[in-house]
């Protein structure tokens, strides 16, 4: 019986550490080595073939652009939001701090009813944009809407605790020194606050990249046009094309890891620049 | 990260009036297109579920709720619910209660792991499940000769709702308990506590608010995940679909009160959990009331002490 | 209970090397304040720590009263804990804290009413019980700490720096409150400082330590007026540090004339260290030959005793500490030139290493 090293009096390690690892065991590592196991059963030309034909490609493109809109417009609207809730008073604030956080719970097939209503050409926004040739519904900019939508939370929330953090000191003496509102935004405030917005933009672009619910609706799922991989991952399966599905999906899966070592990346140099 | 109710810190300014602010003007602008683009993007939606639910008057919306087959989702939902949230409510205390107290090898790799159904599209969740239990996966063919179905049955929502779900407890759990420390577990172990009573009598009530939000928000994520158990349910009415399935159904037959209908119980549980997220947050920043606000003892009397 | 540490040693992890604590060895015993201190870094909460069982050891055993608790765990070894930070439970009241002990203990309810009541009253909080930690001062917390830590009847009392965070009249309040407190219930104990004055106050014997070892141990005076080390010298006291050479058996230094280090050769350097009360001042009558005199650089007035810096004739600045009365009787003025008349000096051989 080995002894696991570790750090710590408390009892119950034994226990926990069980538990623990036996749950992830199981409904993590079992069906992870599942599909990993069936994609390299699949010969690497069929697996490339599979995902570079040219309606996977467009699903790429598609998810990768609209999600990069998505995270780039929170990137923006994100830390101005964040900028009025920590500095500003005003009636609803806390209103309006809670609902930043609506898209992570609100269940996506809701948002994404919700949102196909209001944007399509007989909705409320919808009508008004279709009279300037906006289409957004069953449009691309549809699905760039949707994934703006799902990432809200993720800039406002990580810019939300640095803004806080940040001093009035500082800020008083960039005006001493005769800086304007505006320069002191720039020059001071904003680099404080960068690695936040980038970590966030991060994680946003990362959840658009696999977000289904909230899009399917609006999307109109054309192929080659509004389709996303997500999409066709579903599509191959109802056809028990699992060859197929499996294939999308570790193109996928590859992609989050790569972006989930991005913002492990992102993170620990933010954490580096806050100190 | 992305919200945990422990991640508040506290004050280091002026809150309104900061004298090295922008002008008024200004101000106001800067909160107008923050509000309009909450607005644009949240508010609408959530209104409009609600104004579309009731289009056609409160007659058709209860009628839509009291439909068979929705029933039949609601109940189907309320019992993934049922199962999903108290086994991941005792793996996110043993995890946070593992994570926080020791440092041993691998840990690292554990939280990731942990991490992992945040990074991963939810169709992929749901379809790793399929590849291990499906008619074609590997543990299919003895699924069969068993004549036990997961997938396309109430075990694969179960579990692939519980696999999209099962970080938030611990999330939660451990940033409230990491934020605290863990002095008072230390003190009662010298107080003769087992492991047992340190967990029941001094940690759960230290973290009871991050248990309570991440309850909630485990709830209202397991109620409300379309894409993973999308592809593991099956689609068959009245049998195996969740509320967010349903909606999607009455959606695409352009019933829209009915999908409006079930999309507000929904909405309307979201907001909830929104609710109680202020709430928690309130109280795990406002334990203490200063001490100065009793009245001090009579020192002359006793003698010394402050 | 007699407490015995042989050997000890921890370190953790990858700090350059650096040991925690390295062969450390003391006893404490029965019925007396023990105290160990140290800068910070010294190793001293590890100590205590590993004699409460919250960290294991590296090398070495830990003996209570004749038992080895070494692998024993902390609530198997009837120690009481104070932690700095006091670590009430900040959802229960007073009163549920001090009782805590005592209910994992199934003690009968009306046991632990009477107890904790009688406790309350000895750290002089009778009427608290119904408060909660929040709603107490830095020193009410402490004292409830103490009165939860005894409710056990631990046969040892461990105090992690229990002063420290506190202001200093009430931190002085308070030693003086727990000295007489453990004269009256003669509890071993065990308390961890770098507050030399509280050393000195509150303990019978005192275990200086740096940097992972034992300097010195001993009753307080003893490390005061025979430092066995530099480090013991300079961090007791507050010192200045002249150095000096060994000539005909004599050591010199800055031109004043101290004991030469046992043991040392002709032309060794040497360290002498001297406190400022231990230096005297002569305002000359006349101007002698051959003899050099410090001037006066500034006095500063503090509360009853005057600080006067000083420049010796080869530059090397001291400190010299007088009451207001000797040095308004000898009349010494910012300037003046004056003898320097050393009373005392420890001196040690100097170290190559550093």
């Amino acid at each position: 019986m080995f002894r696991l090293e570790r750090r710590g009096v408390l009892p119950g390690f034994g226990l926990s550490f069980g538990y623990t690892v036996l749950y992830v065991g199981l409904l993590v590592l079992l069906p992870l080595t599942a599909l990993v196991v069936r994609t390299s059963s699949l010969g690497l030309h069929e697996l490339w073939n599979i995902v570079t034909e040219p309606r996977a490609l467009a699903a790429y493109k598609l998810s990768f652009f609209a999600s990069l809109a998505g995270a780039l417009v929170n990137a923006v609207f994100g830390v101005l939001v964040a900028w009025v809730l920590v500095r500003y008073e005003f009636p609803g604030r806390s209103i309006a701090d809670a609902l930043v956080d609506l898209p992570f719970a609100l269940p996506t097939a809701v948002a994404g009813i919700a949102l196909t209503t209001v944007y399509s050409e007989n909705g409320f926004f919808g009508g008004f944009l279709a009279r300037f040739g906006i289409k957004v519904a069953f449009a691309p900019l549809g699905v760039a809407l949707a994934l703006t939508f799902v990432g809200i939370p993720f800039v406002v929330r990580t810019v939300q605790p640095v803004l806080e953090e940040l001093d009035d000191d500082v800020e008083e003496a960039a005006m001493l020194l005769g800086a304007t509102r505006f320069q002191t935004f720039t020059r001071v405030i904003f680099p404080a606050i960068f690695p936040a917005v980038l970590t966030g933009f991060a994680l946003a672009m990362a959840r658009g990249l696999g977000e289904y619910g909230s899009v399917v609706f609006i999307s109109g799922n054309m192929p080659m046009h509004t389709e996303i991989a997500p999409l066709l991952i579903v599509t191959k399966l109802e056809q028990y094309d699992y060859a197929g599905a499996t294939a999308i999906a570790s193109v996928m899966l590859g992609a989050s890891f790569l972006m989930l070592f991005a913002i492990n990346l992102l993170e620990r140099w933010a954490r580096r620049s806050e100190a | 990260m992305s919200g945990s109710i422990a991640a508040l810190p506290h004050r280091h300014r002026t809150h309104g009036q900061a004298i090295a602010s922008e002008s008024r003007g200004a101000r106001l602008f800067l909160i107008a297109m923050a509000l309009g683009f909450l607005g644009l993007l949240l508010v609408a939606p959530i209104v409009t579920v609600f104004i579309a639910a009731f289009a056609k008057g409160a007659g058709a919306y209860f009628a839509a709720l009291g439909d068979p087959e929705s029933l039949a989702a609601i109940r189907l939902t309320l019992l993934t619910a049922a199962i999903v949230v108290p086994l991941n409510l005792t793996f996110g205390i043993a995890a946070a209660w593992l994570i926080s107290h020791y440092d041993f090898r691998g840990k690292s790799l554990l939280t990731t792991l942990i991490d992992l159904p945040f990074s991963v599209s939810p169709v992929i969740s749901g379809l790793i499940f399929v590849l291990l239990f499906g008619a074609q996966g590997w543990l299919g063919p003895f699924l069969m000769d068993h004549d036990m179905r997961v997938i396309f049955a109430v075990p694969g929502i179960v579990l692939a709702t519980t696999f999209v779900t099962f970080p938030l407890v611990a999330r939660e759990v451990l940033a409230v308990m990491q934020a605290q420390g863990h002095d008072e577990e230390e003190a009662a172990l010298t107080l003769g506590a087992s492991g047992w009573q340190i967990l029941f009598r001094v940690t759960l009530p230290k973290v009871r608010w991050g248990v309570l939000y991440g309850v909630i928000l485990c709830n209202a994520r397991a109620m409300g995940e379309f894409g993973a158990v999308s592809v593991v349910s099956g689609h068959v009415r009245g049998e195996t679909n969740t509320m967010p399935l349903h909606i999607e159904i009455l959606y695409n037959e352009y019933s829209f009160v009915g999908a409006f209908a079930v999309a507000s119980l929904l909405a309307l549980l979201s907001l909830v959990t929104l609710v109680v997220k202020k709430a928690a947050e309130w109280a795990v920043s406002e334990p203490s009331k200063g001490a100065s606000e009793l009245p001090p003892l009579p020192i002359k009397a006793q003698g010394v002490l402050p | 209970m007699s407490v015995a540490v042989n050997a000890v040693s921890k370190s953790f992890g990858s700090r350059d090397g650096a040991a925690a604590v390295s062969g450390v060895s003391f006893s404490a015993a029965v019925g007396e304040i023990t105290t160990l201190l140290g800068p910070s870094g010294s190793g001293k909460s590890t100590l205590l720590r590993m004699i409460a069982g919250l960290e294991r050891p590296d090398a070495g055993s830990i003996v209570l009263e004749g038992r080895d608790v070494t692998h024993v765990s902390p609530r198997d070894r009837s120690v009481g804990f104070v932690f700095q930070s006091y670590a009430l439970f900040r959802h229960m009241t007073v009163f549920d804290n001090v009782a805590f002990g005592m209910r994992i203990r199934k003690r009968t309810k009306p046991e632990i009413k009477q107890k904790v009541e009688e406790l309350l009253s000895l750290v002089q909080l009778p009427s608290f019980g119904a408060r909660f930690p929040s709603q107490l001062s830095g020193g009410q917390r402490q004292r409830v700490a103490l009165a939860r830590a005894l409710a056990t009847e631990p046969k040892v009392l461990l105090l992690d720096e229990p002063f420290g965070a506190l202001d200093a009249k009430v931190r002085v309040e308070l030693r003086e409150w727990l000295a007489g407190f453990q004269q009256q219930t003669r509890v071993t104990t065990l308390l961890v400082t770098h507050d030399q004055q509280e050393a000195f106050e509150l303990s019978q014997h005192v275990v200086l330590l740096n940097e992972g070892k034992v300097e010195q141990a001993g009753a307080p005076h003893e490390l005061y007026d025979h430092p066995a080390t530099p480090f013991v010298a300079s961090f007791l006291g507050g010192a200045n540090v002249l150095k000096g050479t060994v000539r005909s058996g004599r050591g010199e230094a800055s031109g004043l004339q101290v004991d030469a280090p046992a043991g040392a050769a002709e032309g060794d350097a040497f360290n002498a260290f001297v406190r400022p009360e231990d230096i005297r001042l002569v305002k000359p009558a006349e101007e002698r030959d051959g003899v050099a005199l410090a001037r006066v650089d500034r006095l500063t007035r503090v509360g009853p005793s005057v600080k006067i810096s000083l420049s010796m004739p080869d530059g090397e600045q001291v400190t010299v500490q007088m009451s207001r009365l000797e040095i308004d009787s000898i009349g010494i003025e910012t300037g003046d030139r004056v003898l320097v008349d050393l009373r005392d000096a420890k001196v040690f051989v100097e170290d190559y290493a550093i």
